[in-house]
């Protein structure tokens, strides 16, 4: 699936919460679910630091696609990563440079991905994008 | 007594919605709210006489600068100051911590000591660290117990005649301890030491007598205590404000000045270099008026009543444990619910319309003795109901059925 199309399912799916207790117990069920990273890449060289929760995120080329696996220390910020990784992952690095992440907002947790938040999830979708522009520069 | 309900009615914010509910706002620690009768003042301000100060012969000029004046007379009476000349300006307690640490640069030498406390807030603990640095002076740190108090024995055993400068807070800001600061001055004294006691977090809830403390340095801030941001003061000693030069060059902080020698101005403006915050100084006159309307003591045995309130109702959720459990404290909840995440119960928090404070509350080094990523923070202050305290404890249960 394109990132678009992924983008336009997971809108789908939050049109069908009521209200914003319905969308967190939902990311909650999210990030409360397997880890989505190994152990062995739980390290420093593989965190972003947020001000309010930790986040670690790699990387990996597999044939010309890109697979992200990511975590963090905050069970809420934890389900926004799975939803950024069922986007961006297993894409080709260029249509991940490509990739806006507007839909975020119209799921209606745009709070959590302001700059000011300091969760370390904007931080994360620029370290997604600077992995797919080495990668994208390593395939040319 | 207190009056809730109706000096609830001097603050506009309070009655706003956020997310659709009814703001309850426990971030007082962080910023205070401002009653109407202070932005009366900033709105008078701006509207009737706003013009620069201590230069301009005209009406509008002269007029500013005596309610500025005023403004400073009133910090001098609230703190009970000796001089009015003692009260320096500043655009805040940051500004008035870095304003010693870097005149201390003159004044220390390789080898000397600088003792700080463990209950520091960042902004108190990097300007020494830089201040280290340049001087090749020594930090020594006052451990903390569980309890998130001093071990005042080790401190006494820190102090030497090697020891020049001691900083500590009045009131930690992550966990609400009142530190013993009269037994912090009175031992540096002993020693030839000069204290900085910042009291940022103590001035909403303690009116400190800063002559009866007989401190050297001291800090507020006006946004704590129902004042605008960007506004504060520094207290200094008239002889240790004299040792000191001047923080930055520019306007009003000079005497005579040519091209070799420039004499610098008396006290206060030698450390007042440029306009000031004209109508924040003003406004945290005013603030502290207000404050005054209310009484210190009233303030000091409602939050207290508050927080004993607040503290008895949290401790019955299950799992959930207060960091700061000190005898004497502030209205200042600081905790965490078994291992839930901070940030997880404060966006939980936010949606119902309750503001706190989640994280680390820029003191680390705190965070990093308890080995927790940080805490959920209540702080309350006056204009708070046990009502509201109420619908936190039901936030906090509700979140915590949701994350677990």
């Amino acid at each position: 699936m394109t990132i678009e199309a992924i983008q336009e399912e997971i809108i789908d799916e939050f049109s069908m919460f009521d209200d914003w207790m319905q969308r967190y117990e939902y990311m909650i069920d999210l990030g409360k679910s397997l880890p989505l990273i190994e152990e062995e890449f739980k390290t420093e060289d593989h965190i972003i630091k947020g001000c309010q929760s930790k986040v670690w995120v790699h990387a990996k080329l597999q044939e010309d696609k890109l697979v992200f696996t990511a975590d963090s220390d905050a069970i809420i910020t934890k389900g926004i990563i799975a939803i950024l990784i069922r986007v961006f992952s297993n894409q080709k690095p260029q249509n991940i440079i490509d990739a806006n992440t507007n839909f975020i907002d119209e799921i209606g947790l745009k709070e959590h991905l302001s700059p000011t938040r300091a969760n370390g999830l904007v931080s994360m979708i620029k370290q997604l994008k600077l992995y797919a522009i080495a990668y994208q520069t390593q395939l040319n | 007594m207190i009056d809730v309900s109706k000096i609830r009615k001097d603050f506009p914010i309070l009655h706003r919605e956020v997310n659709g509910k009814p703001l309850v706002y426990f971030d007082n620690a962080a910023t205070s709210q401002t009653p109407q009768q202070v932005i009366d003042v900033i709105v008078d301000y701006y509207q009737n006489y706003n013009a620069n100060i201590h230069r301009g012969v005209h009406a509008l000029s002269q007029e500013a600068t005596d309610k500025y004046e005023q403004a400073r007379i009133t910090i001098q009476k609230h703190f009970n100051i000796a001089k009015s000349h003692e009260v320096i300006f500043t655009s805040g307690t940051t500004h008035s911590i870095n304003m010693v640490a870097n005149g201390f640069t003159a004044l220390l030498s390789a080898g000397d000591e600088i003792i700080v406390s463990a209950l520091e807030h960042h902004s108190n603990i990097v300007p020494w660290q830089m201040l280290c640095e340049r001087t090749g002076a020594i930090l020594k740190v006052i451990p903390m117990n569980q309890e998130g108090e001093l071990v005042m024995d080790v401190y006494k055993e820190l102090l030497s005649s090697k020891t020049k400068l001691v900083f500590c807070n009045h009131v930690s800001n992550a966990l609400g301890t009142v530190n013993p600061v009269e037994v912090i001055i009175q031992e540096a004294h002993k020693v030839g030491a000069a204290v900085l006691i910042d009291g940022a977090q103590a001035a909403p809830h303690i009116k400190a007598d800063l002559q009866a403390l007989d401190v050297d340095f001291y800090t507020v801030s006006a946004h704590k205590v129902c004042g605008p941001t960007g506004a504060g003061m520094l207290y200094g000693k008239e002889e240790w404000l004299n040792k000191l030069p001047p923080y930055q060059g520019g306007g009003e902080m000079i005497a005579e000045v040519t091209f070799e020698k420039t004499t610098y101005a008396d006290l206060p403006h030698k450390f007042e270099a440029g306009t000031p915050n004209i109508c924040g100084g003003i406004a945290f006159g005013a603030a502290l008026d207000y404050m005054n309307t209310i009484g210190f003591n009233a303030i000091a045995s409602y939050e207290n009543e508050l927080l004993e309130y607040a503290t008895e109702k949290l401790l019955s959720i299950d799992g959930l444990k207060i960091y700061g459990t000190s005898k004497n404290k502030t209205s200042v909840i600081s905790f965490n619910i078994d291992s839930l995440h901070p940030y997880d119960i404060g966006s939980i928090l936010d949606k119902l319309g309750i503001a706190v404070r989640t994280g680390h509350h820029c003191a680390q080094p705190i965070m990093e003795f308890y080995k927790i990523p940080g805490t959920v923070r209540a702080s309350f202050s006056f204009y708070n109901t046990k009502e509201e305290v109420d619908v936190l404890v039901a936030g906090v249960e509700r979140a915590r059925n949701m994350l677990l």
